[in-house]
Parts: structure tokens; sequence; C-alpha cells
């Protein structure tokens, strides 16, 4: 049996292997598209075989994704996704098991599960398609919308406040955050490969576009040509610089960051802080989980990667112990605990 | 109690009279140890070798305040000569240990009952908390009883004064003393609670010394004071041979689980999350972790067999456990078990509904909603244990089928059954079946939705077994592959085939049997926690020379299936249901038969009276 100690032996199998019979039917144009791709891709080269990769999700665009992969997989119920995945992985220690979902999916319907699937850090890759609307209802708006926003169920603008899916995670202790987005494939693809091979809950958000009930939500950092000055790609141990001249960065000042530009106002590489996506503290992870444009670069990479035990493995562990201390569970034994009297 | 077989003197001139059967109950305050006095009592009469079944009465509010009525928590324990199948229509002994027990429980008592009141607590300040004017214990008020007024509280005082505890510590174990007084009266030897008492408290000397010493005092309190005139024996049932145990349904249901898994080879696991009645099944599975047992305390109802299902699709015997709200919760996800056709077992213990309704009481009244709560066609199996060590013969019969048929099956247990209690003739593990879960392993000839040509049932497929792998969910699915389908004679089709191999269990379900005559004038149909009233109520008809015949169903999808036939042996059908009549509604419209229902919905169980009574009515 594979084990998440994972061997780099690709075993043969190439990004075609994963990909089933099944007629892909998102919208053309769809943020997912991308998504599914560079999960196919990364699969290989995790080394794992198929048989022990499982894919579970909830409802929503997203959450056709299993079909499309051939591993197994379950396209369960609205918002559960994390909690069959987390009774397969707890049984299952073995398997490396991946939960597809989206913003309404995760955040309305099964916002509950997720702050529990992270805090007990069930050892799952948690992938959250965020594009900010309800797709495969025919465009309301979710939990991340932004506030005001227009959509057919919100004719007058929204008049609830959106929630940071980065932010909840670290405040649920998740021990892994991440951020992508779709059309970046090579960062995406580097980033799920990180989520696979963190041991422990692994929460990665994809900023994913729907062209049709959200076109171009993300266009304003995201497009290839603002990129460069509009996002942040973190890198652990590296100064946070961005900009298509590397030569702007994030300084911490007191208890809030600050953009400077390196080369003015005497400020140096030096000043720039260092990204340390191990620290235990959360507080700075927090600072970058609630970055937002215009006036910052939206972070993108690994936010925060910690190590602790994680549920799975406790649990397997406690079973162990009680194996080796009580020994094996005898029936007859259980049966006449306590008091007991024979019948002649 | 029944029966006054014979009188004879004893040395010290006092009477012992020979009873078949006795019911006491200890009432007091929550804090006054009432459940263990009870419990003391029961082992102490199963060692003897009586027959018994006992039932908790525990209070709502879990830290009522002292004294008051919210407070009073009881203990129903009945022992027997014979058979005995209930714990008891009303107590012949009320074993009362402040006023606020007292004014809850008198009702209970038959005219010319035992009552033995702790007379120290009927202060002015207790009697004001029980909303009494006048005290009871001289106001004349109790003089249709055998009152016996004991200072306990006092007694127990003076006996430990010595002890050095503190008068709290004391004062705890005034329980001890009743008991012994109780142990006294029905000629009960102290010694299995003296054992206990010993292991219990071992690590503090002083402690266990001193209650050892209560029941001491107790017992020679009845030894020596001229109050009571005389004292009892009831002799050892004639049960059948073999080694015993008193078992509580829960604890029942519990170890029938964990056998299940040990009789699969496949380990347990339970997503749970507390709720009354059923935390007690969580708290012993927890425990017997050394079983393999993994438990999964889940953030809620939903979460519980979310897991459940996730486990039962790796592989495990799956379990999940609630009680009424906690199953309307499951409804989604259970029917997402009956698309995907995965073995679960939904355990149910019914408490008074709806809503929060009242979670101590008992009630019958899930059945519609774990037979019909779901949307879409969505049929699953529900079987429904009789007595509390029944529990663990129905928890095995819930993952035979669930395992053979890949399908939700609900366990219908109930509060009563749940927290109450009888001898288990312990079984030999040997003489249970296997349960072969009977994992797909063919890549050749695997399809995901291709059936069992005997029991409709599909492969069960676990991930990482190599080329097997496919995609199961909530999404309609064609027939054989078990690709997604919108294609409406494929979902005609598949709800026909799903809802086959649930009537297809029937060929595993043992045809209902009856008590008494193959046909006649009266049937008392029952299922669930009514068996033990129904029986006892049937036997004593009968004994009296009436055409009463019962039956009891323990299946209740799909029903046995010659159930229609016998019913129409009978001119009359009488179902009596801790509900508004809800199997009756699946007989009448099923086989067509009038059958007549006995509905009582107080949050207890029938009594024997009850079923007694409508008989007479129906028969004359
Ligand atoms: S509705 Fe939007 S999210 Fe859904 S498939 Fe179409 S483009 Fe993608």
């Amino acid at each position: 049996m594979v084990t998440t100690d994972r061997p780099e032996n690709v075993g043969g199998l190439t990004r075609k292997d994963f990909v089933t019979d099944q007629e892909v039917r998102w919208c053309p144009g769809c943020g997912d598209y991308s998504i599914l791709a560079q999960t196919q891709r990364v699969m290989p080269e995790l080394g794992i075989p198929r048989e022990n990769i499982v894919f579970i999700s909830g409802i929503g665009c997203s959450s056709r994704l299993p079909y499309y992969m051939n591993t197994y997989g379950f396209h369960s119920i609205h918002g559960r996704a994390p909690t069959i995945a987390s009774g397969l992985k707890a049984s299952r220690p073995e398997l490396s098991v991946w939960v597809v979902t989206g913003d309404g999916d995760a955040f309305s319907i099964g916002g509950n599960h997720i702050l529990h699937v992270l805090r007990r850090n069930v050892d799952l890759q948690i992938i959250l398609h965020n594009n900010e609307i309800y797709g495969l209802t025919k465009g309301q708006y979710s939990p991340t919308s932004e506030f005001g926003k227009r959509t057919k169920s919100s004719p007058y603008g929204t008049i609830d406040r959106p929630l940071h899916p980065l932010s909840v995670a670290i405040g649920a202790e998740a021990t892994f955050v991440a951020r992508a987005i779709d059309i970046d494939a090579h960062q995406l693809a580097a980033t799920l490969d990180r989520a696979a091979r963190h041991r422990g809950a692994s929460f990665v958000e994809v900023y994913q576009n729907c062209n049709i009930f959200n076109d171009g939500a993300f266009a304003e950092f995201a497009a290839k040509e603002v990129r460069a000055d509009r996002t942040i790609l973190l890198e652990h141990g590296k100064p946070m610089i961005f900009g298509k001249e590397q030569n702007k960065g994030l300084r911490l000042n007191g208890m809030t960051f600050e953009v400077v530009t390196i080369g003015e106002n005497g400020v140096t590489e030096a000043d720039i802080m260092v990204h340390d996506e191990t620290r235990e503290d959360p507080s700075v992870a927090f600072l970058l989980s609630r970055m937002e444009g215009p006036a910052f670069p939206v972070p993108v990479g690994v936010i925060r990667a910690v190590q602790r035990p994680t549920y799975d493995q406790l649990m397997q562990q406690q079973l162990d112990e009680i194996a080796r201390a009580e020994g094996p569970g005898d029936l007859r034994e259980l049966f006449t605990e306590g008091d007991t009297w024979t019948v002649e | 109690m029944t029966t006054l077989t014979k009188s004879s003197e004893q040395p010290e001139g006092r009477e012992v009279t020979e009873l078949d059967r006795v019911t006491i109950r200890f009432v007091g305050d929550s804090g006054d140890g009432m459940q263990l006095a009870g419990t003391q009592f029961t082992k102490t009469s199963a060692v003897l070798g009586n027959d018994i079944s006992t039932f908790p009465d525990i209070p709502a509010e879990i830290r009522a305040p002292q004294g008051s009525l919210p407070g009073v928590s009881g203990f129903q324990v009945s022992f027997s000569s014979h058979d005995i199948f209930t714990p008891g229509d009303a107590p012949d002994v009320l074993v009362a240990m402040n006023p606020a027990a007292l004014k809850t429980n008198i009702g209970d008592l038959p005219r010319g009952g035992i009552l033995i009141v702790n007379e120290d607590e009927f202060s002015e300040t207790n009697l004001k908390k029980a909303a009494y004017k006048d005290n009871p214990l001289t106001d004349g008020s109790l003089s249709a009883y055998r009152l016996y007024k004991v200072p306990i509280t006092s007694l127990t005082q003076r006996a430990l004064k010595d002890t050095g505890l503190t008068p709290v510590q004391i004062d705890r174990c005034k329980n001890m003393f009743a008991l012994g007084l109780t142990y006294w009266m029905y000629s009960r030897p102290l010694d299995t609670t003296i054992r206990w008492v010993q292991e219990k408290f071992g690590k503090n000397k002083a402690v266990a010394d001193a209650n050892v010493m209560a029941v001491k005092a107790g017992h020679a309190f009845g030894e020596t004071t001229e109050m009571f005139a005389s004292h009892y024996i009831v002799p050892k049932a004639k049960l059948k041979p073999g080694l015993y145990r008193n078992i509580t349904g829960n604890e029942a249901t519990a170890l029938g689980f964990i056998t299940a898994s040990k009789l699969a080879g496949r380990p347990l696991f339970y997503g749970s999350y507390p709720i009354t009645p059923a935390s007690d099944v969580l708290h012993e599975l927890a425990r017997l972790k050394k079983f393999g047992v993994r438990t999964f305390q889940a953030e809620d109802e939903i979460a519980a067999i979310g897991a459940t299902i996730g486990a039962s699709f790796g592989g495990s015997l799956a379990l999940t456990g609630t009680s009424g709200p906690g199953l309307a919760l499951k409804s989604e996800a259970i029917g997402l078990a009956v698309m995907v056709e995965l073995p679960l077992v939904i355990m149910d213990v019914q408490r008074a509904g709806p809503s929060t309704g009242m979670p101590t009481k008992t009630e019958q009244a899930d059945l519609l909603q774990a037979l019909y709560g779901r949307n879409g066609e969505s049929p699953v199996a529900v079987v429904a244990p009789a007595t509390p060590s029944d529990c663990f013969n129905i928890a095995i019969e819930a993952f035979r089928i669930a395992v053979k048929y890949r399908t939700p099956v609900i366990f219908l247990s109930d509060g009563y059954l749940g927290m109450g209690s009888e001898p288990w003739l312990v079984p030999n593990v040997d003489d249970l079946a296997p349960i072969d879960p009977d994992f797909a392993s063919d890549a050749a000839t695997f399809k995901p939705y291709a059936r069992d040509p005997q029991t409709g049932a599909p492969p069960w497929a676990i991930p990482g077994t190599p080329g097997l792998e496919h995609r199961i969910g909530g999404l309609e699915k064609a027939d054989i592959t078990g690709n997604v389908s919108y294609d409406p004679n494929n979902h005609d089709r598949m709800v026909h085939l799903r809802a086959e191999k649930i009537e297809r269990i029937v060929q595993d379900v043992p045809d209902v049997e009856v008590m008494g005559e193959p046909g006649g004038p009266l049937l008392v149909l029952g299922w669930g926690s009514t068996y033990g009233a129904i029986t006892t109520a049937v036997m004593r008809a009968q004994a009296q020379g009436k055409k009463v015949t019962s039956a009891h169903l323990r299946h209740l999808n799909p029903l046995p299936k010659n159930l229609g036939e016998v019913l129409r042996r009978y001119d009359r059908v009488l179902m009596p249901e801790v509900n508004l009549g809800q199997l009756r509604l699946i007989v009448r419209g099923k086989y067509l038969v009038d059958a007549i229902g006995l509905n009582k919905v107080a949050g207890r169980p029938f009594t024997i009276a009850d079923i007694e009574n409508k008989i007479t009515e129906l028969l004359g």
C-alpha cells in the first residue's frame, strides 16, 4: 500500500491515465477546465497508484470534476464533501483523498464542515473553485460575491458582506493555506503539487472565472498584462517582492503591511519582509489572506504550511496504542463484563 | 406483589411471605443516588436468580435545583420468580427520599402499596419546594398506603459519625442505607453490593467503608426495628440455563454492532453527534476501541452520517446513530446512501417529539419518518428490537441486511429499550453466522451497477482495488454502467430496481409467529418496545380463558411475507403503538385489514393494564 510518504515513482502513469471517457460538460471557456487539466497533470507526478486516489465533491459546477478524473470518485450532496472525505480518510488513511468544492458549497451550505475538517487537520486536499457566484443555479450571489453585487437574486445589489475564504481557513486552524489563479497554469500546478505533498488538511483557493455569470471577476489583477504588478507570488524564504520590474515589495509597518518601492525613499531589499510559510503564529498569514487590490497586490502561492499531527494519523495511533496496551478485543470477555451468574 | 403463596413464622416472630413478583421504585433528588441504588438492587436480584426488568426515570434537567419537582430522579426494578417482560406497571413499593419525589410519584402507587419515606427530609423548606401546603406525613393524606416513616438521613449520620468523613460525604451514603433496608425487606444478600463498593471506591478506603457501613446499617435497621411486621422472599426464576448478565438496550446495541464488525471481519466506524437518549452508544463504542472501533464525534448530525457514508465507501461497517431530530437532519444523506447503494446502518433511539419534544421520554413516532422521510422514491430497510437484550440480535441483523443488500438500514430502538435493562443469556460467539462483505475485485467483469441476480444488490467496490476506479454520486445513474443519466426510461427502471431490491430482503425475513391460537377473534400486533406489555397482557388474558393471540414484528420494511395471511385469520386486529397509529396506517394500506389502534403518546411505555383493558373491552 502506498502511504502519504509518496515515492517519486511515476509508475509509468501519464496525464492521459487520469482522463475518463465522460464528456466534460462545463461551459466553453470556464475556468474549471484549467483546474481539471492541471489536476490531471499533477497526478502522475505524485507517484500514487490510481486506485488509491479518491476525488470527492459536493454540488455545483466545480463538483462535477470527479466524473472526469479516472480515479475513484464520489459526487455527493451540497456542502457535505468534507464530511464524506473525513470518514473515508479516517478509516482508510493510506488513500489520497481530494475534496473539490465551490464558494457556495464550501462556505454557504457547507460552512460548518469546512471549519471542522480544517481544525481536525484531516490529511485531505481541499480545492476551492472560487468564482464568486452561483453558476449551476444560474447566477445568484454567493458568500464570496462583492458587497453590492447585482445578480438575478440581488437586482438592487447585495447587502451582505463577503467572507475571505483564506482568512476563514486560517481562523479554523488550517495547517496549509494557498491560493492560485485558474489561468496561471504553471503556478496552479505547482500549488496543487504542494498541497498534495502536505501532511494535513491543505486548503487551496483557486480564483476561477465563470465566464457566463461572473465574467472577469478576477481580471483586474489576474489578467496576464497586469498580473505581475497586481499579484504577488509568495515563496518561502524569499522577500515579498513583486512587479514587472521586481522592484516593489511588502514591508511590515506596525500591525499592517505597506507597499514600498525598492530604491525609493531609502528602501532596500533588506526592508522587505521575508516570507515564512512555516511561522506557527498565524498573524502574518492572516494579514496576507485579507490583502486586496488595488492598494495591494493579491497574494498567490503558499501562504501557510505548518506541521501538526493529522486526524487520521492520530486516530490510527490511538487504536494502535490501545491494541498494544489492552490486547485485541475478545467478544466473550466483552459479553461477560461485570456481574454474571449462571442458571443451571 | 402479584401472588402471595405462603407465610411462615420466623424464629424472631416475624412473618416471611413468599411472593412471585415485586416492583420497587426508588425516587429522590438527582443528587440522591437513586440510579445507583436501583442498579445495585437489580444486580443483586439478578445474581440471586430472579428474572428482572428495569427502567430508569431521569430528569430532563441536568442540574435542577435540589429538592425541586423537576429534579426528581427515579429507578424502577421488577424482580420475579417467573419470566417477566416489563419493569412492572405500578410499583408495589415506593422509596421516596424527599417531598418532591413523593409528590411526583405517589400517584403511581396503588392503594395498599408500601411507602417508605425519608422522614428527615420533610422539613418546611423542602415541603415548600415541592409545593406541599401541609406535611403529607402528618395530614392523613397517605392513609391509603402502608406508610413507613424512616429517618434515613439521621440514621445514616449516626451510623457513620465515627468515619471521619465530612457531613456532605456522609449524606451521600443515605441511598445505601435505603438500599440496605430494601435488601432486608426482600431477603437479599449484601455481598454483590459490598463487592461493587469495594471495587468502585477501592482507592478511597474511607468512602468505601462508609458505603458498606451504610448498607449494613440499613439492613440492620430492618432487622432490629419493630416497624416492619414481615419481610419477603421472591424465589429464583426458572430461566433458560446458561450464563447471564444484566444489560441495557443501549449496551446490547453497542455490543451487537461490535459483534457484527467481528462477524464481517471489517472495522466498525461510528459517526455520531451527541444526543439523548442515543449518546450511551457513543460512550460505549468509544470505550471499546480495542475492538478496532473508530468513533467520529462529528460537528453535527449531517457530518456524522456524511463521515459514515465515506467510511462505508472505504469498506468499513459504517454506523451512525441519533434520535428523532437527528434522523430528520440526516434525511438528505440517507437519500444519498440509497442512491449510491452503500451499506449503512442508521440507529435511531426514538424519543418523544416533534421537535425537541421530551428528550428523556420514550415514543415510537419516528416510524413513518424512517420509512418515508426523504425526497423521491427512497426505500430503506427498517428493523426494530423488541426488548433491551434483543437490541443485540437486531443490531447484527441490521448489518447483515445492509451488507448483503448494499442499502441503508434504519435500526429503530427507543428510550424505553435503550435505558431499560433485563438479564441477557450470553450468546456463544461461534454460533453466530459470519457476514460476508464480498468486495468486488475482478476488473475484467466489474460494472458499478450490475446487480446480483438473487439480491438485486450492486457490487461493493472499495478504493484501493486496482482496475475498479469508478465514480458514484447522487445524480441518477445509468443501469449497469453507473454513468450519469437523465434518460427517463432509465430513471424509471432504476427507481423500480431500488425498490425491488428492498422488497427482496423479505427472503431473509423470518415468518411472523403467533403466541396463541393460529386464528380467532383477536390478534394483538405490536412492534418494538411494546413487546413486553403486549406479551404479558395477552398471557394474562389467555390464562383467564380469553381467545386472544399476539404477534410481534421486528422487520418493519420489508414486512414478513406471511403477515397478510396471518392477519386475515383473525376477526379483529388490535395494534398498540406509542404513536397515533403509524404502523397501523401501513398495515391497513398494504393488507386492507381494518386494524384497531390503541394509541397512547404520553412519553411512557404502555402498562400491561392498558392493553389488558383494551382486550377486555374488545372481547368482553
Ligand atoms: S456556469 Fe460558470 S462556473 Fe459553471 S460551468 Fe459555466 S462558466 Fe463554469
